[in-house]
């Protein structure tokens, strides 16, 4: 670390030493549940933490709660440079932030939302269609190559049948990032 | 009344006596409040000056400063004294003014995305949307910026809403749910850190500029006093305690003393006292402290453990906690004798290795002779506001402060250009007191403009220039660890600063005779008004002692 440390120096820094001490994502996925003041400007200073400290955000949502004064950002991190209670601890430090929960996933309900369009002759039709009630999925628009899906799922349940129906021709497809409570009967 | 009427009220409900500013197109209606509210208002000549200035006046004062600057070039001025607010924690409210609400974001003349820019540097901040909300937020931005760890709050006013007439009711509280900073600490915690000190073998005290900050200076010496406990400071701690005190180590770091260096590396039990392991602190840190537990006091819990695993955390307000811990440790029975071993080998560490430096044989003043003229002409008794540099770090060397709130500087962000303005705010807020601003010759050119507001407004502040013709602390680097491959740091022979002292109206003097030095200073120092004094110096002397970057305190060279 001492090399990477300081620029007052002139040792050679190879690129070897430079990627080994960064760059490196180790760590569990990460959701975290962040409750703010529904203020402008509060997303960026969320957001700018993360970029701050090297954290790359996979998904985020935002959106309203039964308080219209408060909005839930979740938002997901997969793997982590760093501990990631460094962040978090900053991020209570926002006057605009109320709580903050990293949620354990085995104890988490999460769900995230996708639209495919997929493209489809007569045959393929009905295929396609019977992965789509495998997967509680709904048909939203159909014409004649093509049909709409919506799915409601997890993350790992919307990859899944994105891997499948991807062989029929996947035009073009829009998600989501996830949203989470925590189970049980506690407020997350 | 009008919105900016109403943000007078709010600065005098708040006790500001005096705003450091410069005045611009978009915040034209706060000028015109200004013009007859009846507060004192200070004309800097650059907004930088005016933010660094609100700094001083806070770090003297212990309140918090104002800052007014317009939209666009005079928001994108104060980032860095803003910046620099942040990184020292230093109280400090900056109003500025932005374009009108129908010009947001159509790059309007004198536009700058002002909250974007400074979000990641403040605090809070505020970008008002509706003037009904402006008194509330001028009273949550004070309170933020005062409570729990300082810092500068920003509020971005468009200059449209700032005009208009609203009712205007006085605001007595404060609606931030968000915003809940512990200041008590836990029992529990405090009454394990008595125990830990009880049994620690060889402790040290290490106080940070938090103590400063909670004007926790006091029990930081009542502690010390409850078992002849070794102290040291950081750079934004000194004052905290008495520099000429029997158990005073000196200041640790990269410029720190052997004796308080050593010290760290060979304790058992360090309490961290609003402070932060920065860097220049802790140099290498898989080597730092490795034989030691920590005890971490401080008001941001995420400073705990953020650099150095905290044994012990306690989170809250350094005189909340140290006047408890006080109590807690007279309860317990204590051997002061358990202590003597290591007094021995910090005594010996004192005895073999004092600050020092060769002196000149001849006239020539070195740098470090400076700066103990400096003390011996004042006695001690003055604000010493420093730049940063080589200069800083022989004036935190070699002037012994005794209390906190005397020395007042730009730690975590070096920022060059602050001791000048930091100085005339210093003195507005403490007008009766000496203040010096201790300059280099790089760092007084990066402010020197405010010479005109000090000449303009009498401020007796007295400039003191370290001159070497150098960037000297960049010039050390270069020569130390770059093969002495001198790369723009000399500075030449301009500007002729007599010359320059005189235009703006100031009592220049040049300086360079070592043996009447004291005589020369205390001369200047006591006459009346300001006085700008160009004292050449040894060209190419390095400070020293110093760790290495990335070394470790056993490392120590000089």
């Amino acid at each position: 670390m001492s090399r990477m440390g300081d620029p007052g120096t002139n040792e050679l820094l190879s690129l070897e030493d430079l990627q080994a001490t960064t760059g490196f994502r180790t760590g569990r996925k990460h959701i975290l549940s962040i409750l703010v003041e529904n203020k402008p400007g509060v997303l960026t200073r969320v957001a700018g933490l993360f970029a701050r400290r090297g954290f790359n955000i996979d998904t985020l949502v935002v959106g309203p709660t039964d308080d219209p004064a408060l909005s839930r950002i979740t938002l997901t991190l997969d793997g982590a440079m760093h501990p990631i209670d460094q962040v978090t601890k900053q991020l209570h430090k926002l006057v605009n932030v109320i709580k903050i929960r990293d949620l354990e996933p085995e104890d988490t309900i999460a769900r995230e939302l996708a639209i495919f369009k997929i493209s489809v002759d007569g045959t393929q039709r009905a295929e396609v269609m019977q992965f789509v009630d495998i997967f509680d999925g709904r048909i939203i628009d159909v014409t004649k190559r093509s049909i709409v899906v919506e799915l409601a799922a997890d993350a790992d349940r919307v990859k899944a049948f994105e891997k499948l129906v991807r062989p029929f021709g996947l035009i073009e497809m829009a998600q989501t990032g996830e949203i989470a409570l925590a189970r049980g009967r506690g407020e997350t | 009344m009008r919105a900016v009427d109403a943000i007078m009220h709010c600065l005098k409900a708040e006790g500001v006596d005096v705003v450091f500013g410069y005045p611009g197109g978009a915040n034209l209606p706060t000028y015109d409040a200004l013009y007859d509210a009846g507060i004192k208002h200070i004309l800097v000549r650059h907004e930088a000056g005016g933010g660094h200035a609100a700094e001083g006046y806070a770090k003297a004062s212990g309140k918090v400063g104002v800052c007014f600057a317009t939209s666009g070039p005079g928001a994108t001025n104060i980032i860095t004294p803003l910046t620099d607010a942040m990184m020292d924690s230093v109280p400090v409210v900056f109003f500025t003014g932005q374009v009108r609400t129908d010009l947001l974001g159509t790059d309007g003349f004198q536009e700058a995305d002002t909250f974007g820019m400074t979000m990641p540097s403040v605090k809070h901040s505020f970008m008002i949307q509706h003037p009904s909300e402006i008194p509330r937020a001028v009273h949550e931005a004070f309170h933020i910026a005062r409570t729990g760890r300082p810092g500068p709050v920003l509020v971005d006013m468009p200059t449209d809403l700032t005009r208009v007439e609203i009712d205007y009711e006085p605001v007595t509280d404060v609606r931030l749910p968000g915003y809940q900073p512990t200041t008590d600490g836990n029992q529990k915690q405090i009454r394990l850190a008595a125990k830990a000190l009880a049994n620690a073998r060889r402790p040290v005290l290490y106080a940070g500029g938090g103590v400063v900050n909670s004007g926790a200076s006091q029990p930081l010496r009542d502690l010390a006093a409850s078992e002849r406990f070794p102290v040291t400071c950081t750079l934004m701690g000194l004052g905290a305690f008495p520099a000429p005190h029997e158990q005073w180590l000196g200041m640790l770091g990269m410029h720190g003393t052997r004796a308080a260096n050593y010290a760290m590396d060979e304790a058992d039990l360090i309490v961290a006292c609003g402070a932060r392991f920065d860097d220049r602190i802790t140099g290498k840190l898989s080597e730092f402290a490795p034989r030691a537990k920590f005890i971490h006091i401080d008001i941001d819990p995420a400073e705990i453990s953020k650099n150095v695993p905290a044994h012990i955390p306690i989170v809250g307000d350094a005189h909340n906690i140290l006047a408890r811990l006080v109590e807690e440790y007279a309860k317990l029975d204590t051997d002061p004798a358990r202590l003597t071993d290591w007094w021995e080998r910090i005594e010996r560490w004192r005895a073999q290795h004092p600050l020092r430096y060769d002196d000149s044989a001849d006239s020539e003043i070195k740098p470090q002779r400076l700066i103990e003229a400096l003390y011996e002409a004042t006695g001690g008794d003055a604000i010493v506001c420093s730049d940063v540099g080589q200069h800083q770090m022989w004036a935190a060397q070699y002037f012994h402060f005794t209390e906190p709130r005397k020395w007042i500087n730009s730690g975590g962000l070096g920022t060059m250009g602050f001791g000048l303005p930091a100085a005339l705010g210093a003195q507005m807020a403490c007008p009766d007191q000496l203040v010096v601003c201790m300059s280099g010759d790089g760092s007084i050119q990066m402010n020197i403009q405010e010479l005109a507001t000090i000449r303009e407004n009498d401020l007796p502040v007295k400039i003191v220039l370290m001159n070497n013709g150098f960037l000297g602390m960049v010039r050390q680097w270069q020569e130390l660890f770059w093969e002495r491959r001198y790369s723009a740091v000399d500075t030449g022979q301009w500007p002729d600063f007599l010359k320059l002292a005189e235009a703006y109206g100031i009592a220049g003097h040049r300086l360079t005779e070592k043996v009447t030095l004291v005589a020369d200073l205390r001369a200047i120092l006591t006459a009346e008004g300001p006085a700008f004094v160009d004292v050449r110096v040894t060209k190419e002397e390095n400070t020293y002692p110093m760790i290495a970057p990335g070394g470790a305190a056993r490392d120590m060279v000089g």
